[in-house]
């Protein structure tokens, strides 16, 4: 009877002991990917919102210097297909290719516009050159911030035990917004040293 | 990302000891004054109300009166767009919302940062900062302020230097009330009894002083401008940048510039005094900061 009276005892605290420990690194887990995933939407409604913003500034800073960059066809007909190529763009990849397409582009622009003195001196073009650069910044950060969230997210979805907890709620892991241009990232200048990693 | 939260909560706690602290020190202090005036429960409900006012000032308004006492202005996107620009991309890269930004003139290079919280958080840079620096510089310099708002330095450093000020300002007023109420109330028959209190806070003001720059040590310590570093180097992704600008704002402190000021020393990125005691081994061991080469090295090494 004693013994019989302490074993069920016993099972009377450690089973709902137990249960909540689950339920509580259930909700615990649970609550972590939906912060996750909604920092991770936010960051990538950022990068949307600055590629809108320098693409909004294409047609401007084409028809400025379509009158001094007389030998520069090619890059601003590249500038303007990568417009075109964001604006088409559903998926995250083809939103990163559009945006490597423009950065590169743009960096080059910006080297090259050193030998036009006329361009340089132009208020304008100087006003979209310091929009523009300053852009670049602003969406290599907004990368940063979400690759680096879309790191702890997929690791959350994938290690055990929480893997568990992310496919009983079906989270799905996502890509990463790559772009070649990124590997250059830390000088964050507009400098001829960008157009070398090709 | 767990830890950034865990060092978030202990600079919660460390605010909240700090603000007991204060209570304490200004309840003892009504006491004292009371028994001069021969009321100590008035005295020390008047420091209670003074406290109160005092709190609420440093933490709704604490920004205006830093900004205030540092004669920073405040700019806007069209006077400073390189500026603007590149704390719009730090803000971006931690994850808060763009500060205000606010221009010291002053030739000599700092910067600081100050505000309640990261919403109403603001960054002060000085003429000379945005002069002498290049852009990774600059980003360096910025990433580290932003790294204080990401951390919540800002609140207890902004409450430091508001809570010390109050200290200066009351000795001034104690000083003053010595001299002129002395002067001016010789002739009264209650003349003694005014000095008599003056030079009772007077004497307890002299006492507190020191004790208030140990609390002002203890706010801003040097783990956190480490910490700062560390973040900042994350946020940039290059650590020379603040390296470097560390190297050439230390270099360009001047003795007794215009932004050196005892109360707002301790919360900009290179102490202003640096360059009067620079060549003095104690001002190392008392510095709310950790000596500029260290954290140029730890920097170098990442």
């Amino acid at each position: 009877m004693r013994t019989r009276g302490g074993f069920n005892l016993e099972i009377n605290y450690i089973l709902p002991a137990i249960l909540i420990l689950i339920a509580a690194f259930i909700v615990y887990t649970y609550n972590r990917l939906i912060g996750l995933r909604n920092t991770a939407d936010t960051a990538y409604a950022n990068i949307d919102t600055l590629l809108q913003k320098r693409f909004d500034l294409v047609p401007n800073l084409v028809n400025t210097v379509k009158g001094y960059m007389k030998h520069e066809r090619k890059l601003l007909e590249e500038i303007t297909k990568a417009r075109t190529d964001w604006m088409k763009a559903s998926t995250i990849q083809e939103n990163a290719g559009a945006d490597d397409i423009a950065t590169k582009a743009l960096k080059t622009l910006f080297a090259v516009s050193e030998n036009y003195p006329d361009l340089k001196a132009n208020q304008n073009f100087m006003m979209l050159q310091e929009e523009l650069v300053g852009l670049e910044n602003k969406i290599a950060y907004a990368r940063q911030r979400y690759n680096r969230t879309i790191l702890i997210l997929n690791m959350v979805i994938q290690k055990v035990p929480s893997n568990l907890v992310a496919q009983l709620f079906k989270f799905k892991t996502r890509e990463f917004f790559e772009v070649e241009s990124d590997q250059v990232r830390s000088v964050p200048n507009v400098d001829i040293q960008g157009g070398d990693n090709q | 990302m767990d830890p950034i939260y865990s060092r978030i909560a202990s600079n919660k706690r460390r605010t909240f000891f700090f603000f007991l602290l204060y209570a304490v020190l200004f309840a003892v202090i009504g006491y004292l004054v009371g028994i001069y005036m021969g009321e100590p429960i008035i005295g020390f409900i008047l420091a209670a109300l003074v406290f109160i006012v005092i709190f609420l000032i440093s933490y709704f308004g604490g920004r205006g009166v830093v900004t205030s006492m540092a004669g920073a202005r405040e700019v806007t996107k069209q006077q400073e767009p390189f500026l603007y620009n590149t704390v719009e991309g730090l803000s971006i890269a931690a994850g808060k919302p763009m500060p205000k930004i606010y221009i010291i003139e002053s030739e000599v290079p700092n910067a600081f940062a100050a505000g309640r919280n990261p919403e109403k958080a603001i960054i002060a840079v000085t003429r000379g900062l945005m002069n002498r620096l290049n852009r990774q510089e600059l980003e360096g310099v910025i990433a580290h302020e932003m790294a204080h708002i990401a951390n919540y330095d800002v609140l207890l450093a902004t409450v430091a230097v508001v809570l010390a000020g109050t200290i200066v300002f009351l000795g001034v007023i104690a000083r003053r009330m010595i001299f002129f109420g002395g002067m001016g109330r010789s002739r009264s028959s209650k003349g003694g009894h005014g000095q008599l209190i003056a030079i009772a806070i007077m004497i307890v003001i002299g006492i507190l002083a020191p004790i208030f720059a140990q609390l002002l040590k203890f706010a801003i310590s040097r783990q956190r401008e480490y910490l700062a570093d560390a973040t900042a180097a994350d946020f940039t992704g290059y650590p020379e940048g603040l390296a470097s600008a560390l190297e050439k704002i230390t270099d360009m402190q001047v003795p007794k510039s215009s932004i050196e000021n005892s109360a707002l020393n301790g919360l900009y990125i290179v102490n202003p005094a640096i360059g009067l005691k620079s060549a003095n081994r104690a001002a190392v061991l008392f510095s709310t900061h950790p000596p500029a080469a260290e954290r140029i090295k730890r920097l170098r090494a990442m």
